[in-house]
């Protein structure tokens, strides 16, 4: 024939893609050999059709379709030389996954393979079935697989049991089958079947509560088997480094840690050796140091005594103190795990924790910092607040977010004095502004307007930082608010608390208005700006033209909100000069404290609404949200009107953290995954603050994971009549792209009557190019939510 | 183990194993995104990374980067012995092995890795064990090849 003298032999073909000097030459040379292989494929000689396969398989690798020699794998299993199976089958699991209608044909093959005598067959054919196998064939061949446990060959042995272990993976009823031999095989000393035995078991264990039962019998046995294996079961053929087949062991360990899991008795059985092995294991290499860490998960899983936990947190802190980062990621990690269970026994390595923020490795730095925020107490707040900050300022961008709201989020429940926290939300502020959170603008503003003690001192700090620098946003808004309410107490005197600050009035103004006109403002700050300039025209001693000059220019603004805001405030100059010294008072102190204090400061500032600066005009959405109820099914007269401003801008915060005398919080409601198109996924998490039981916060986040940005976001919710809504301005309104930084937005939820929630849905947003628009009912909300 | 991957620092693929039924497609875009996270690593970084709800573990040997991803409850550490184990095998059975015999011989690496993992677990603890099972399949292949 002539087709195998033009076509090349596998290590030739190899050698002439290699020297293919560009892209197009490669693909050339391949597309000509595949030409010969179809060939050969169609009517070349038998013999040497496995050459042919394989010269495929290795194209395949480089990436090239190979589809066409699927069919060639079959003919090259069911042929009965080696050669052809051994090659038919790597084809097959490389090119016949259980998606193609081509992988059922080769069942019978397989079942012909496992029943015939010559074992590197039968282990070819269990091979292919334990890696690429589905359920149906599994149903198919479970019974040949069964016979084969019992075969004289340990080789094939070995691979049945490995193969019963994916059988059950794919159809769990199969464990009725399987579950019967494992008590003889446990006797093995084969370690590989041993090793395939104990993997068995412990996949049937985490299937069937009643698996799980049958094989506590068998604690004693395994300890037994651990024990010997630790103790004299050293022999060359199956250690690493002077530690006796640590993958037993490890599996072993790992299937006494699921026996043992909130079980008394079988705990107890297990102590003695696990201390055993925890003190004895050579822990100079890699090796050991599985053995250990398996050890350890396992003593911190089941109910063991009290010595042996420290112990194991001891070994973990061992491990943050080892010089192989990779031991260092695993104690990381482990410590993780424990520090909600074992809270003191972790907090002892808080030192090491904090020196591994610094590790310039990713990985370890990410760890460091979750597991650093959850050590942060009342005690060690102030220093590990110190830590934290330092980190923020070098650390990687995708981990500035977490460790921002991180830190305000521990200063916020142990901060010692209020000016600390003032200081500690700055710093956080100027140091990563755009990853904090919304509320952090709220909180702020609230801490402060709550410290009247403080108001000189922050209002100068402040005006100092925004001086220095006004794009960070947040920092940019509070700055702003600030000056507009205490900027009288800026210009006069000192503060002893700061540098002496002489300030003068034009320089204020100047900077205000400065961040008015800056592109690098977003409206909502531009919004805080002008009201500030409104309510320093009080506050100031100097006349106010220049801020009347201000004002009256953003009458014509293009931005709505600001209009708006101009018009309002000119004609506050105009017609009502009397009243605005009056309706731009400074706003009562806000104590932080329950509900109600929220509703009477609400009604209070019906007057002061000019003066709060609202973050996004809601506005507009209040008369869309009319629209909204009218699709649901319940008259909606009673729903109210968002209040136009939101008076209370640190209101939500009360009650999202417990206060230091506060119940203990009650169980997190289960979040809800609630839409997904393309990508895009809309998540409501839900907290009930414990003092305000007719209360409901949901936090609406919206990811998107596809390739395209969403912008234009914009959701609005509706509730039945008697709840009251109030949605909050949403984080932004692009969610980009790639699972970018999510957008959020918090909707609050008045229920006195506790009724059952309904919630309606409304989005619209850009995506692909495309305008979407989606309304739909919440289903599946959790009663917690309204009960 | 859900799959391994063995790739060169340009980025080739050298061999890739999988325990998990994924379409062709899915597999390419995996194994390309996989590629690029972990050669952006540095050299002194840890073996371990999360990627997508996946844990990998990765080590580098000479030019070939080994590569497995584990599920959560998977041991990490050991997960570093198995891939040098695996090295261990191919080194003993090439003599000194290097890149280039990986290459122009990929299928004995598939066989002799389906020696020692079945189905994602490790099925035999004894080198000696799997270097004899490669050398009696290799010789059966010889004897009936005519």
């Amino acid at each position: 024939m002539v087709a195998s003298s033009s076509s090349l032999k596998l290590q030739d073909l190899i050698q002439e893609i290699r020297e293919a000097k560009t892209q197009a030459q490669e693909r050339e040379v391949i597309q000509k050999e595949c030409a010969h292989i179809r060939a050969s494929f169609r009517d070349g000689d038998p013999l040497h059709r496995h050459r042919q396969l394989a010269k495929l398989l290795y194209v395949h690798l480089l990436g090239y379709p190979a589809h066409f020699g699927q069919m060639e794998c079959l003919k090259l299993i069911a042929s009965p030389r080696f050669t052809d199976k051994r090659v038919g089958y790597l084809g097959a699991m490389l090119l016949l996954d259980e998606r193609q209608d081509a992988h059922l044909l080769i069942t019978n093959s397989i079942k012909n393979d496992l029943s015939q005598g010559i074992q590197a067959v039968q282990g070819l054919a269990l091979c292919t079935l334990s890696a690429t196998g589905s359920a149906e064939m599994c149903r198919d061949l479970a019974t040949e697989v069964e016979k084969l446990l019992l075969q004289r060959s340990a080789y094939v042995r070995k691979k049945a049991v490995l193969t019963a272990v994916h059988m059950i993976r794919k159809v769990p009823e199969l464990s009725d089958i399987f579950l019967p031999p494992c008590a003889q095989l446990l006797h093995e000393h084969h370690h590989g079947i041993l090793l395939g035995t104990i993997t068995l078991i412990t996949e049937l264990c985490e299937r069937r509560p009643a698996a799980l039962k049958h094989f506590r019998k068998m604690v004693p046995q395994l300890v037994h088997i651990l024990q010997t294996l630790v103790t004299t079961g050293y022999s060359t053929e199956h250690s690493i480094s002077g530690v006796s087949d640590p993958f037993l062991q490890v599996q072993i360990l790992r299937l006494l840690r699921i026996l043992g899991r909130n079980h008394e008795e079988s705990s107890d059985t297990m102590n003695d050796l696990l201390a055993q092995v925890a003190t004895n294991t050579d822990t100079s290499r890699n090796a050991g140091n599985a053995v250990l860490f398996e050890t350890v998960l396992t003593i911190m899983d089941i109910r063991s005594a009290a010595g042996l936990r420290v112990l194991a947190v001891n070994i973990l802190g061992r491990f943050l103190l080892n010089s192989d980062r990779n031991i260092r990621y695993v104690a990381l990690t482990s410590l993780l795990r424990l520090v909600q269970s074992n809270h003191s026994a972790v907090q002892r390595h808080r030192p090491t924790v904090v020196e591994c923020l610094r590790e310039p490795d990713g990985s370890l730095s990410r760890r460091a910092l979750e597991l650093s925020l959850a050590l942060v107490n009342s005690s060690n707040v102030q220093a590990m607040t110190q830590e934290l900050q330092g980190f923020l300022e070098s650390c990687p961008p995708d981990l500035q977010a977490n460790c921002a709201s991180g830190i305000l989020l521990a200063a916020e429940r142990f901060a010692p004095t209020k000016r600390w926290h003032i200081d500690t939300t700055l710093r956080v502020l100027m140091t990563a502004g755009t990853h904090v959170r919304d509320d952090a603008v709220a909180n702020l503003t609230q801490l402060i307007g709550g410290a009247q003690e403080l108001h000189a001192y922050s209002v100068r700090r402040l005006y100092s930082a925004l001086a220095e620098d006004i794009s960070q946003q947040p920092l940019v808004q509070v700055a702003t608010w600030c000056i507009g309410e205490y900027g009288d107490l800026l210009l006069e005197g000192s503060c002893e608390e700061t540098e002496p600050l002489q300030v003068k009035e034009e320089e204020v103004l100047a900077l205000l208005e400065r961040v008015l006109q800056s592109h690098m403002s977003l409206p909502a700050t531009r919004g805080y700006a002008l009201t500030a300039l409104v309510k320093l025209s009080t506050r100031l001693r100097g006349d106010n033209n220049r801020i009347r000059q201000v004002v009256s220019i953003y009458r014509s603004c293009l931005d709505v909100e600001l209009q708006q805001r101009a018009v309002e405030y000119n004609t506050l100059f105009r017609k009502y000069d009397h009243m605005r010294a009056a309706i731009l008072e400074k706003i009562p102190l806000v104590e932080r404290g329950g509900c109600q204090v929220d509703e009477e400061a609400k009604e209070s500032k019906e007057t002061a609404q000019l003066s709060e600066a609202a973050p996004v005009p809601t506005e507009p959405q209040a008369s869309k949200l009319l629209d909204l109820l009218d699709l649901l099914d319940g008259p909606s007269g009673d729903a109210q009107h968002p209040p136009p401003l939101d008076p209370t801008p640190g209101g939500t915060l009360i009650h999202l953290l417990n206060l230091p005398c506060a119940p203990p919080p009650p169980a997190p409601i289960p979040n809800l995954k609630v839409f997904e198109r393309e990508g895009l996924q809309l998540n409501l998490s839900f907290v009930r603050p414990p003092g305000t039981p007719t209360l409901l916060l949901i936090t609406v986040t919206a990811t998107n994971t596809s390739g395209g940005d969403v912008t234009h976001f914009i959701c609005q919710a509706a509730v039945p009549k008697g709840f009251q809504l109030q949605l909050q301005a949403p984080s932004g309104d692009t969610v980009p792209a790639q699972g970018g930084l999510p957008m959020t937005q918090l909707l609050r939820i008045l229920n006195p009557k506790k009724a059952p929630l309904r919630l309606k849905l409304r989005l619209t947003y850009n995506h692909f190019g495309q305008s979407v628009q989606e309304i739909f009912e919440v289903n599946n909300l959790p009663v917690e939510t309204w009960q | 183990m859900q799959f391994m991957l063995l790739f060169s620092r340009q980025g080739k693929l050298r061999l890739q194993k999988w325990y998990v039924p994924l379409s062709d497609k899915e597999k390419k875009k995996i194994t390309r995104e996989l590629v690029q996270t972990v050669l952006a690593r540095k050299p002194k970084m840890c073996s371990f990374l999360e990627w997508r709800d996946l844990k990998i573990v990765y080590k580098r040997y000479a030019s070939l980067y080994f590569c497995c991803a584990i599920e959560d409850q998977d041991n990490e550490l050991i997960t570093l012995e198995i891939i040098h184990r695996y090295v261990e095998l191919l080194d003993k059975y090439f003599g000194s092995v290097c890149e280039l015999d990986i290459i122009f011989n990929f299928e004995k690496a598939y066989f002799i890795l389906d020696e020692f993992l079945l189905g994602g677990e490790v099925q035999e603890t004894s080198k000696k064990n799997v270097l004899k099972a490669i050398e009696q399949a290799d010789l059966l292949q010889e004897s009936l090849f005519s």
